[in-house]
């Protein structure tokens, strides 16, 4: 309880400091709005339902793209993972590609699938698979060697052996996979959305800026800022920690 | 009768060579025999062992349980590692019936599982998963779950190297008292002389660089044995002494080998 008050107060602090800044004119009204007028902004976005549609296509977007990345990068490392040949050949160009910043493959996905929505999960798919690909293949190079040999006395072998023993050894790694997918996604998502024709929350910002409307724009960052933190917290880290837990790899 | 008929291992590296683990290794063991093989680190005592399993190679000679060549792992050969190797994603009950799941008609399983975990004193923890265990008793869960299978011998590889004085005590004669009632063959490797010579029928001392035989001992003490036991301390000094040799060998050529860089 102490720490939510700790964190409540440095939250306080920071907006005190914005309003400050806001109030001796240290930049001109129009480029920074003060804390109020963003929250009020904020506010009736949310009144008129024009940012709870563009919320809803970015969600879509990410749903679609994420789910084919982890279908994909999934299918990827575990070919990477199991094939010593497959890797020697194209294990060095995953991690080539998985250095690309998203934003990159934007011009690329734009002339290939046109100002559409396909466009922008192109990009989200891109984000989130090569990520994924690599986790998933450390995981199945990370099976305790020690669990194999002991399923291998108890008569386990070949398929049974990739099904029963590899798969539920390496979700723990594949669960960090899934993790920094959402999170690379997510990023991918907003670079897509910035330069497509919307709808989305990317495709806000930019509108906004377009039209200068800065307490928009600042209000629509605050919005990707909280849903990226909350939805690592609650969902993907809860996730992964429990798994840890279990597999004993975190001293509870 | 596991039978070993002049076995030898030989590993061949790339840049080394040949190298050579150990050979002519002959051992007759009877059923419901409790051997330990005991050995100094490196004369290739846990390898014997993966290959008794089936995990390793066979590169000279033959192994054979009842007629039966061994060439890979089977439900006949139980095995207990050092480190309990549980599934931690399965609990307790889980992990016990793991090998038996496939093989067995659901209750029967079931009522097997229950009647090891019965033994292992750990009907209570069934539901539980690994991390909430201590080392002993993931142990005793290693060692239900190897018996399940209902294997011919139970081959442990220092099981109980990793676990404090006072749960080896103990787990000495919880195994003790599992011998008994199961009337399984133990072929159980150890460093400990003491562990050694407190547990079984007929320890096997081998030496190191070659790895082989040195030594065959029954032992004649009547069960529970006791440490002090003025039968047991001469034992134990005879070991000892063969062992000493070996030790000193060891030594000695790793010293040269500093030495020499």
């Amino acid at each position: 309880m102490k720490l939510a008050i700790k964190r409540i107060l440095f939250l306080v602090v920071v907006i005190g400091i914005w309003q400050a800044i806001y109030l001796l004119n240290i930049f001109p009204a129009v480029v920074l709005p003060g804390p109020f007028i963003v929250f009020q902004s904020l506010y009736s976005g949310f009144l008129d339902g024009s940012l709870l549609v563009a919320l809803g296509a970015s969600f879509k977007h990410l749903l679609i793209g994420m789910s084919l990345a982890l279908i994909i990068g999934t299918i990827l490392g575990v070919l990477l993972g199991k094939s010593r040949q497959a890797d020697e050949t194209a294990g060095m160009y995953l991690i080539a590609l998985q250095s690309i910043p998203s934003i990159v493959w934007v011009p690329l996905s734009l002339m290939l699938f046109g100002f559409t929505e396909f466009a922008v999960i192109f990009v989200v798919v891109l984000g989130g698979t090569f990520v994924m690909a690599l986790n998933v293949r450390s995981a199945i190079h990370n099976v305790p060697p020690q669990l194999v040999r002991a399923a291998r006395t108890m008569g386990t072998k070949g398929t049974e052996l990739f099904f029963r023993v590899e798969i539920p050894a390496s979700i723990p790694y594949y669960m960090t996979g899934v993790r920094l997918a959402w999170a690379f996604s997510w990023r991918a998502l907003m670079a897509g959305e910035l330069l497509s024709n919307g709808p989305g929350l990317g495709y806000s910002l930019q509108f906004a800026s377009d039209f200068a409307k800065m307490e928009q724009v600042i209000g629509i960052i605050i919005i990707i800022g909280v849903i990226g933190a909350v939805v690592d917290q609650l969902v993907f880290s809860k996730l992964e920690k429990n798994v840890l837990k279990r597999w004993g790899l975190l001293k509870s | 009768m596991l039978n070993l008929n002049n076995v030898g291992k030989t590993y061949t590296d790339q840049n080394q060579g040949r190298f050579e683990v150990f050979s002519g290794i002959d051992l007759t063991i009877e059923e419901n025999q409790f051997v330990s093989i005991l050995g100094p680190s490196g004369c290739g005592k846990s390898t014997l062992l993966s290959m008794v399993a089936g995990l390793e190679s066979v590169s000279e000679g033959a192994i054979s349980l009842e007629g039966n060549d061994i060439n890979q792992p089977g439900p006949d050969r139980g095995m207990v590692f050092q480190e309990p190797s549980l599934f931690p994603w399965l609990n307790v009950q889980e992990n016990v019936l793991y090998p038996i799941k496939k093989r067995l008609p659901k209750k029967e399983a079931e009522e097997r599982v229950n009647h090891f975990l019965k033994m292992v004193h750990l009907s209570k923890f069934k539901n539980h998963y690994t991390y909430e265990l201590s080392g002993g008793m993931q142990q005793r869960v290693a060692i239900a779950r190897a018996l399940a299978m209902d294997p011919k011998v139970l081959l442990m590889d220092e099981p109980f190297g990793a676990l404090d004085e006072q749960t080896r005590h103990i787990m000495h004669d919880e195994l003790t008292k599992i011998w008994h009632e199961t009337k399984k063959t133990i072929l159980f490797v150890t460093h400990s002389i003491q562990e050694a010579i407190k547990l079984s029928d007929r320890v096997v001392v081998m030496g190191t660089r070659p790895g082989r035989i040195i030594a065959d001992f029954d032992i004649n003490v009547s069960r529970p044995r006791r440490r002090d036991d003025a039968k047991v301390i001469e034992l134990e000094n005879q070991v000892m002494d063969l062992l000493k040799d070996e030790i000193n060998k060891v030594l000695k050529e790793e010293l040269d080998h500093e030495a020499s860089h």
